[in-house]
Formats: structure tokens, sequence, C-alpha cells
């Protein structure tokens, strides 16, 4: 089971998006599909088609940078952030 | 009574201003999460307000209001190239409704649809095969800007019939729904080499008049153009303007021959000349112009207005408004005659519309 920690810039285009949550998962990739199944849409937000992370959406395995082939190991933690970017 | 609504896409999500006498305004927003908004238009059908968005974080959506602001929703589904073609959108441009068909124009240049209010979308065109295209995806053969396809302009009575421009190629149209395309540009002015005869012309902005379809107008990169054939010739009727370039255009919605344009710098800076504002008005089809200055900035005033950004109603004193890069909203009920500011203090704003609500 994976801790996942969202960015704050999603919870208003998803109501009732939770910042944290537990996902039972083996990869990133399946992070996000299994958001994607309770919160339909949210894969366009995170990534592009291919599908590959969008360039300012970082995703941090237990602090480590990571794309969506990357496994999870059990009670891993997962931050996805939007990077800071922009003005 | 009616109450008018402003549609204003800004750098940093969309804003409405509304009004019941065009006098006194309400500012609404920001709307979209502070998404860059391209461009924000009103189904009169729906009801609805569609919002073309595209965020540095979380990709280009389509935005959906069915009741005036109230509630958003946003979509992409289906507003993709396939992965293996090597075509990817950076961005959503421009959008277009009519019949219940919703259109978006996206970067590189494609248009999709969707049949249900904007919740799934299908390709509709890419343009292949046209004259322009085979080099057209390549970003470094676009203009600044990559907005890909720039505009959509419905034909008010037949849905099948429509217009679309690509930034820095032309203007292409269709009469059977994006089957079969033809070329709009003969008799456009190009100071530039060009690989093809019927494209390669940068069209800012197209505007056709409500009271006769025949009769077009349109800003270029170089010139104003008018066609009296509905698009396929087109004449110059630059002299007597400042300035040969711009963005915005607008036609009177009751007279074919008044139209407006707000003339720019040409070079990079592309500022009102002179750090005075004025909007330009032809009442005789482009044979004269007239400098309408009363009520805007007079000096130091360094504002650009984009392609977008300019809309009139259909009142019988027909409202017209603007809005800048500085984030200023200027309205007149006057025909242009005299100005008023009605918003400050937006972000830089790209694109204006207006919808009367009853």
């Amino acid at each position: 089971m994976a801790d996942v920690r969202l960015p704050s810039t999603l919870q208003p285009l998803f109501p009732g998006l939770p910042r944290q949550l537990d996902v039972q998962a083996v990869s990133v990739g399946e992070v996000i599909d299994h958001l994607d199944r309770d919160y339909p849409g949210i894969r366009d937000r995170l990534c592009e088609p291919g599908p590959a992370l969008r360039r300012h959406i970082h995703v941090y395995v237990d602090q480590e940078r990571a794309q969506l082939d990357t496994s999870l190991a059990d009670r891993c933690r997962v931050d996805i952030i939007a990077a800071i970017s922009g003005g | 009574m009616p109450r008018t609504l402003l549609l204003i896409g800004t750098r940093k999500g969309a804003f409405f201003l509304e009004s019941d006498d065009r006098k006194t305004w309400e500012l609404r927003g920001p709307f979209c999460e502070g998404w860059p908004v391209y461009h924000a238009i009103h189904d009169p059908k729906s009801g609805a307000i569609y919002a073309a968005a595209a965020s540095e974080w979380h990709g280009q959506a389509v935005w959906r209001s069915p009741d005036l602001g109230e509630t958003w929703t946003h979509s992409s589904e289906g507003i993709a190239y396939e992965p293996d073609g090597g075509r990817k959108i950076s961005k959503v441009s421009t959008l277009a409704v009519s019949d219940g068909r919703l259109l978006v124009g996206v970067e590189a240049p494609g248009i999709f649809e969707s049949r249900d209010e904007g919740q799934t979308w299908s390709l509709l065109s890419t343009l292949a095969g046209q004259p322009g295209s085979e080099a057209w995806d390549d970003p470094s053969n676009q203009p600044p800007g990559h907005l890909g396809i720039s505009a959509l302009t419905f034909d008010r009575d037949d849905p099948d019939r429509f217009w679309a421009i690509v930034q820095g190629i032309g203007l292409f149209e269709t009469t059977d729904y994006a089957q079969s395309w033809t070329p709009r540009n003969r008799g456009l002015r190009a100071d530039w080499p060009r690989e093809h005869e019927e494209v390669g012309f940068c069209v800012h902005k197209f505007v056709r008049s409500p009271l006769d379809g025949d009769r077009m107008y349109q800003q270029n990169h170089v010139g104003m153009h008018r066609s009296d054939d509905g698009g396929s010739t087109w004449t110059e009727i630059t002299e007597g303007l400042p300035t040969e370039f711009g963005f915005a255009a607008a036609t009177h919605p009751h007279d074919r021959d008044t139209f407006y344009v707000i003339p720019l710098d040409p070079g990079h800076g592309r500022t009102m000349p002179d750090g005075h504002a004025a909007v330009w008005r032809t009442r005789d089809a482009g044979s004269s112009w007239q400098q309408l200055d009363q009520g805007l900035p007079q000096r130091d005033a360094y504002v650009g207005v984009l392609r977008e950004a300019m809309a009139v109603d259909a009142a019988d004193d027909p409202g017209l408004y603007f809005g800048t890069s500085t984030g200023q909203i200027f309205a007149s009920t006057d025909e242009g005659d005299t100005w008023g500011q009605i918003a400050d203090y937006l972000p830089p704003i790209s694109s204006v519309e207006v919808a009367t609500i009853e």
C-alpha cells in the first residue's frame, strides 16, 4: 500500500479528491490508473499521451525522482507535485 | 431586461463583467483555477459557457459552466493525437459552437469536436494535405504564440460550413464539415517568400458581416483586407490607417460597411502607436478611416490588444468592448465615438466575447 500525496492544484479540479490517500499499486503508473478510476480525467492532468508524466509534474518515491514505470515497495511514500515553475 | 455579459479570457483565468444597463458593471471571477484562458464563448442555444485553457502544469482542457459561472467542469477526454504519430498538443487556442457542435482549435494545428457539450471530444480534422501542412507541425516553422488553429468561425445558417485560420499559413473554408477544405487567401499581401501560391499569409483576425455573409474583413500581419465575394478574393484597405499591423477586428451588427480595428506598432512591441490608444472605424468598407480616441488614454499607453480581444454586441446602439495586454477593459455604446474604462487591474487579456442574456 502506497502513501500517496497529491498537489493542492488538483483539489479544485476534482471535487472530493483528498490531498493524501492510500493506494494499492506496484508502480507509479498503477497509482495514476487507480486515481483515474475514482476521479475520471485526473490522468490527463498528470500525464501526456504516451503516456508520460507532464513536464512540470514531478513524482518522487521515497524522495527519489520517479517515472511512470518506477516500482513501488510496500508502504512507500509517493509524492506527486506540481513543480515550482512559471510566473 | 436583458443582461450583458462579457466573457474575458486572461493569462490567469477567466473573468466575467456583467451589467443590466451597460453603464455599471460587476466583475466576477477568476474562474478556471487561474489557468491561462485563450478564449471563452457563450452558446446561446444551451446557455453554457466554454473556456479553452491550457495550464503549464496540468495541460489543456475545455472548461464548461452550465449556469453562467456558478459551477464549472472541465474535460480533455479525446483531445489528443495518437501518441505514436509524433504530433503533440501544446494548447487549446480557440472555440466555436453552432447547432450542438462544439469545436476547439489546437496546436499542433487540428480541430476537435464535441457533440456532448464538451464532455468528450474526437478529432475532426488536421487539414491534412492542404498546402503548407507538410511543414506546419514543426515548431521551428511556427510564428510566436504557437496557436496552431487560431480561429474558427461558423456560418450562421449552415453548420457544415466554417472557416479556420492556421496561424502563419492562412484562411481555409470548408462547406462539408471539414471533409474538404479550400484555401481562401487570394489577393492577400505577403512581404515574404512563400512556397505555395495559395498559402503563406499571416491572417490575424477574420470577421463576417452579420448582414451579408459575402462581406468579410480581415486584419492581416501586413494590412487590412476586405472581401465582397465570401472570401474568394481579397482587396487591401489599409490606406488611411496609422499602421498595417494589428490583431483585433469587429464588424458592426447593423451596417455591412462599418468595421473596427485597433492598429498596433508593427515591430515586436505590438502596442498602440506612440502610446496613444485609439480604435479606428470605417463607415465605407475601408475607403476611409476615422480615429476614435475620446475617453481612451492619450499618452504613455503602451498597451496591446490581441486577436480575440475585441467584441461587439447586437443592441440597437451596439456596445463595443476591448481588453488590453495590461488588464483594462474599455467600452463604448455610441459606435466608438466615446469610450470608458469598465475594468482595470485584470491579468493580461487574451479574449473578450459578449453575450446577451435574456
